[in-house]
Formats: structure tokens, sequence, C-alpha cells
């Protein structure tokens, strides 16, 4: 495999990753905390429903999560294509 | 010991902390004055963005403008967190890899146009001095209510702090002024929110207690919150009140604005490797993190406390149950005394209008409910007799609401302070950075020396300074606006140019340029349309108000807009001008791989 078809599959690779991170970044906090939120509403938390608690707190906590699972992921992406530093 | 002996104390120990980490760490080279010689950990690093991001307004205001809206303003929380995921994924790693000092430089060198690269630097001089000022004002205005000088005598003080650490340091100097500015205004966030926990609900944890139910009983302190302000006749905390689509198109405005903000994008210029800025923008937001998720349990529960010292019986029974606080103890009781100190500032006002001797609290914009509407005839109340109640109070009065002891609230002045002086700092730097770098060395004299240069940054971070105390004590009318101006310009021009020079092989010079200025143009244009040209009372060809608003888009959301307007232009330009020379795509090709980094520190 030549570097140009290696670091084109790497950038595809990477690529999906995000996509991936970037549609669960989006469900958290617009579709549950948001737009979703009638629909959670059944499910009570504290006084309130599913979708107050990640409107004020579960989104902050699944991003702190996304990136430390994309820094992970990346980190044996790079290796598996050795371009690591 | 008196309470102003104690607030001499911290602040006193907390700037000596500052002024000792400025002396350690002074600037030798360029490198070390613009990206700390790239030489910062990732934790440390987190730590410093955290504090450089956490202003003034997420440490003062943000409660505020939870507690008296409830959920619709969750989109401050998640707006203002979001934003790290995009960081990590779409643009740190790959502008650490690009291996320079500013982000106008990535845009004048991906775009190959000077003139790119000087509508960058426009760009961002708006941006973050317009965030400047009210970090200024806020430094001000935490001076003359904890230390008893007046607002300019503070403002020079905290000017002449900054000047220490920033001019000598740097990049370097502010960094690690930025970790010990986090741990004080951490420290001084929870203690208060953990002890008004504790009274409130029982748990240690504020993020806890907000969801479970009030101390010595098994009713929830949000449906108990939800009940005593609408008896009141205020919306319900837990609902949702605002339109969906803006507080969508608000959301990802802050979100994609708080990725564009070059003073939190040049943080990620200082760590090491390119692994490191992901981890470190994840680390930044657990540090955030902390002080986000209390922020909801602070808003809520300090609501609750200001409702319940005003109507007494609500914290018993029903809201009604007890006459209103009487304007007798308003006047004279010692657990009151928080509301005559407030009162001199101008943010806490009351009238006794139906002269009664009590002080009623409720909503009269709105129509009564049954309950309230007996009230108000049986008492013969005529308005709301607690007109004002500035947001800021939330925090900064918090303690002395909770009665709580008087080194707490010395802890929240320090706290404050550390606050809008660490993000002040990050300012200056990408103020001082972009004249020096950009304008002087990339621009006016391209032959500086090394030494030129870095003599030439200081003297701009001093000049910088400068400026930002003079504004900060004659705050020009679009201070006020950070949010719109800063976020919406941010999110507008610097995020998607950025976004679209790593991740596309196709968008060229014509395509960024007309881009950046179409998303500029559109976004000043809607919120001058309701904000008054350049923000002058009386200008505005609209009224500001929901039912004028485009789509029902609020002037601060449409940043949005105008991002998705900058990358259509883009996109269509760049199709229908020249391609990509072959040297960009390469320059492209290299920053999307982490290998290398380290070699490209030379400059």
């Amino acid at each position: 495999m030549s570097d140009k078809t290696s670091s084109n599959a790497y950038w595809a690779a990477n690529v999906r990753i995000i996509w991936i991170c970037i549609a669960i970044w989006a469900l958290v906090s617009y579709g549950f905390g948001i737009i979703l939120r009638p629909l959670l509403s059944g499910i009570k938390i504290g006084g309130s429903d599913l979708g107050f608690w990640f409107a004020q707190q579960g989104s902050i906590l699944v991003f702190i999560v996304l990136i430390f699972g994309y820094a992970w992921r990346m980190n044996s992406l790079d290796r598996e294509h050795g371009v690591e530093e | 010991m008196s309470q102003f002996a104690l607030n001499l104390i911290f602040i006193g120990i907390s700037f000596a902390i500052y002024i000792g980490i400025a002396i350690w760490a002074r600037a030798g080279s360029t490198a070390e004055f613009y990206a700390a010689n790239r030489g910062v950990s990732p934790v440390m690093n987190g730590m410093a963005t955290a504090a450089d991001w956490m202003s003034a307004a997420s440490f003062i205001s943000m409660a505020g403008l939870i507690a008296f809206t409830g959920y619709d303003n969750s989109t401050y929380l998640m707006g203002w967190t979001g934003g790290y995921v995009l960081l990590a994924l779409l643009l740190a790693p790959y502008l650490r890899k690009f291996g320079k000092f500013t982000v106008p430089e990535f845009i004048g060198d991906r775009f190959y146009s000077r003139t790119a690269r000087i509508i960058g630097v426009v760009c961002l001089l708006i941006i973050s001095i317009t965030y400047v000022i009210g970090q200024m004002t806020g430094v001000g205005v935490t001076f003359s209510r904890y230390l008893e000088v007046s607002n300019s005598t503070g403002l020079w003080i905290g000017a002449a702090l900054v000047f220490c650490y920033a001019v000598l340091g740097g990049m370097k100097g502010i960094t690690y002024t930025q970790v010990a500015q986090y741990v004080v205004l951490i420290i001084a966030y929870t203690i208060p929110a953990v002890f008004i926990a504790m009274q409130l609900t029982g748990h240690v944890l504020p993020q806890t207690g907000l969801f479970g139910s009030l101390a010595g009983g098994d009713t929830k302190f949000l449906t108990k919150l939800d009940q005593v302000v609408t008896d009141l006749g205020f919306a319900n905390y837990t609902g949702h009140h605002k339109s969906t689509l803006d507080m969508v198109l608000f959301t990802l405005a802050l979100m994609i604005g708080t990725a564009g903000l070059p003073h939190v994008i040049i943080r990620f210029f200082t760590v090491p490797k390119v692994s490191d800025a992901r981890s470190s923008a994840g680390w930044a937001l657990v540090f955030i993190a902390l002080l986000y998720t209390v922020a909801p349990a602070v808003g809520a529960m300090s609501r609750f406390n200001l409702t319940a010292t005003m109507w007494p019986g609500a914290v018993e029974g029903e809201t009604y149950s007890q006459p209103a606080v009487s304007l007798d103890a308003i006047q004279n009781s010692p657990e009151l005394q928080w509301m005559r100190n407030w009162q001199t500032t101008g943010l806490l006002a009351w009238e006794d209008k139906n002269g009664d001797g009590l002080i009623q609290y409720y909503n009269d914009k709105a129509e009564p409910g049954e309950a309230l509407a007996a009230v108000i005839a049986e008492q013969n109340l005529q308005g709301n007799e607690l007109p004002t109640v500035n947001n800021d109070i939330m925090v900064l009065a918090n303690p002395e609401i909770a009665n709580l002891p008087g080194w707490v609230i010395a802890i929240v002045a320090a706290g404050g302070l550390a606050a809008a002086l660490s993000t002040a700092a990050g300012l200056l730097l990408a103020i001082s950075g972009a004249v020096s770098h950009d304008l002087v060395k990339g621009w006016l004299a391209p032959e500086i020396s090394e030494k030129g240069e870095l003599m030439a940054a200081r003297v701009s971070m001093a000049v910088s300074i400068l400026v930002a105390t003079i504004l900060g004590l004659h705050p020009p009318g679009f201070a006020a606006q950070t949010v719109a101006l800063a976020f919406g310009l941010a999110a507008s021009s610097i995020f998607p140019v950025l976004m679209m020079g790593i991740f596309s092989t196709r968008i060229n010079k014509q395509g960024a340029i007309w881009g950046m200025i179409a998303g500029i143009a559109s976004t000043l244009l809607y919120i001058f349309t309701y904000k008054g040209w350049l923000f002058i009372a009386g200008t505005n060809m609209l009224e500001d108000t929901a039912a004028n608003w485009l789509f029902g888009i609020s002037p601060a959301s449409f940043g949005t807009i105008g991002a998705l307007i900058n990358f259509i232009v883009a996109y269509v330009v760049s199709n229908a001008t020249e391609e990509l020379p072959a040297e960009v795509v390469e320059l492209v090709e290299s920053i999307r791989v982490p290998r290398g980094a380290g070699a490209a520190v030379d400059h």
C-alpha cells in the first residue's frame, strides 16, 4: 500500500469516527435536551424529567466522554496507520 | 475580624501567588511568549483553558441567568460546553499540527492570501475587544464591592496585575497564572454551593441535590420550586416556554462560537503533540464541567432561597401561609444585612407600594392565577414590591443570603476576580499576538528580528491593556452585547473558515474571503437591525421583540445562520473559481496527519 492510499484511508476512517461522535453530540443536546424532551417526559428524574436532566447536566457529561473516547480511538488509529508521533 | 479585613487577606494572598508565578515564568523567546514553548502538559493546559474560558459572565452571571428563567436558559449550559467537542474533533489537533502562533496566520497560509489573514485579524480584534471590556468592568465592580475602593481604582489595580504577568511572561506566564486562578475560582464557586445544597437538600454534591428531596421531607426540591414560583405568578421553572427553533439555533451559535474564539484556540498551540491537543480539550471540559454542573444547582437553589426569604411560608407549606417579609425586618434584621448591602449597589431595590409595611414579591407582568388574585385583592397589592433583582446577585450574594461565614464571602470575591482576570489575560494575548505577529511581522515589517518581534509583542500587550482599561472605565454601547457580537462573529466567520480550511481541499482564496465577508455582513446586519446601527440606541430599524424576528430567530442566535451563509457562499464561489495550488493541497494533507508536529515547532 502506498503512502497516499494509506493516508487517504486514515483520513476516511477519521471522518467516519467524527460523524459518529457528532451524531451523539447532537442527539444528547439538541435531541434529548430540547427537541425530543416532550417524548421523554414520561421518564421522571428527581422532580422533573429526563430531558431537563440532559439539558442541565447529562449532555455535558456525555460531551466529556465523547472527547476522551475520540482521543483514545484516534490514538489507536494513528498507530494502525503508522502516523503517530 | 471584619469582613473587609478578610476580603483584603484573601484577595491579597491570591494576588501574591499570581505575581510570584509571573516572576518565575518570564518569557525569553517568541515561542515562549506566543505558545509557552509548546511544553504545557495536556492536563495543565486543560486547567488553564478552563480559567481562560470561564469569564466573569460564567462565574457571576450564568447561575443568575438560569435562576430567573429556569429550563429555557439551559441553552447557555449546553452551548458553552458543547463547543469543546467541536474543538477536539474539528479544529484543535489540526491547528496544533500546523504549528504556528496565531489563528489569522493559519487563515493566511491555508488560503494563500494576505487579505484573508487581515480579515481574520479584524474579526479577532472585534471579538476579543468586545469580550475584554466585560472582564475589565467585572474587575472594577468586584473590587469596588469588596475592597471599598472606587470602581476606577479597582480597575487600575487589576490592570497593573495583568501587566505584571502578561507583559513579562506572555503565554507562559499567563498559562501558569491561569492554572492558579482556576484553583481559586473553582474553590470559590463550589464551597458556597456545597453549603447551600447541604442546607436545602442534605446532599453534599450540588449536582445530585438539584434532583434530590428537600431536607427533612420527601418533596422533591424541583417540584417545590416549581410550585413556589408558579404560586407567585412566575413561569414554572422546569417548563419549556421559549421557541424550540430559537433555542436550538442559539445553542448552536454558542457552540460554534466557542469553537471559533481565537483566545480559546491558541491555548491548544501550547501542548507538545497533536494527541495532547485532543485529550487536552477533554481535560478542559472536565474542569469547566466542575463549575457548569454546579451552576444550575446554584441557580435553582438561590432562586428558592430568595423567594423563601421574601415569603417565609414557602419553606414549610403554602407560599402565602405566612405574611411576606416586613419592611422593618429588611431595614433592621441582621440576617437581612445582605439586602441593605446590595441595595447600595443598585442591583437590588424594593418599595412598599401599598404602604402595608410588608414587601410582597410576585410577578405583576402576567395574568394572576386564582390563588394569587385572591392575595392581590385581600392585601390590596399595587404591583411587585421587589422590582429590581439583578441576575448577578445570585452568585455574589448567595453566601450572604444563606448566612455563610465571612471567609466564604472573601473567597467568592477572590474567585470573581480570578475569573475576570484570567479571561482578560487570555484575550489580551490573542489581541497582542494578532498585532505583533500578523500585522507587524506578517505585513508591516516582515524583516523584523526575533528579538524585535518579542519587543513588539510586549509593547502591543502593554498598549492592549491600556486600551482595555480605558474602555472598561468608559464602556461603549457594544460592550453589553458580548453574546450577540463576539459569539455571533466567531460563529459566522472564524469557525467556518477554519473548518473548511482543514476538511476541504476545494475551498480556495476567493471562496474563503467572500464566505467570511458574507457571514460577517449578514450577521452584523441582522444584529444591527434589532439592536441599532453600531448599537447606537434609537437607530434600530425594527423593535427587538420576538414578534419582529425573522422566523422567531433572535439576534444572538443568528450566528448559526451567518455560519451557514458563510459555508454556502464559500462553496459556490470556490467551485466557480480556480483549483487549489498544489503546495496548499500538500499543506492540508500534512496537517491531517499527526506525525511531525514536534518538528513544526521551529518557526
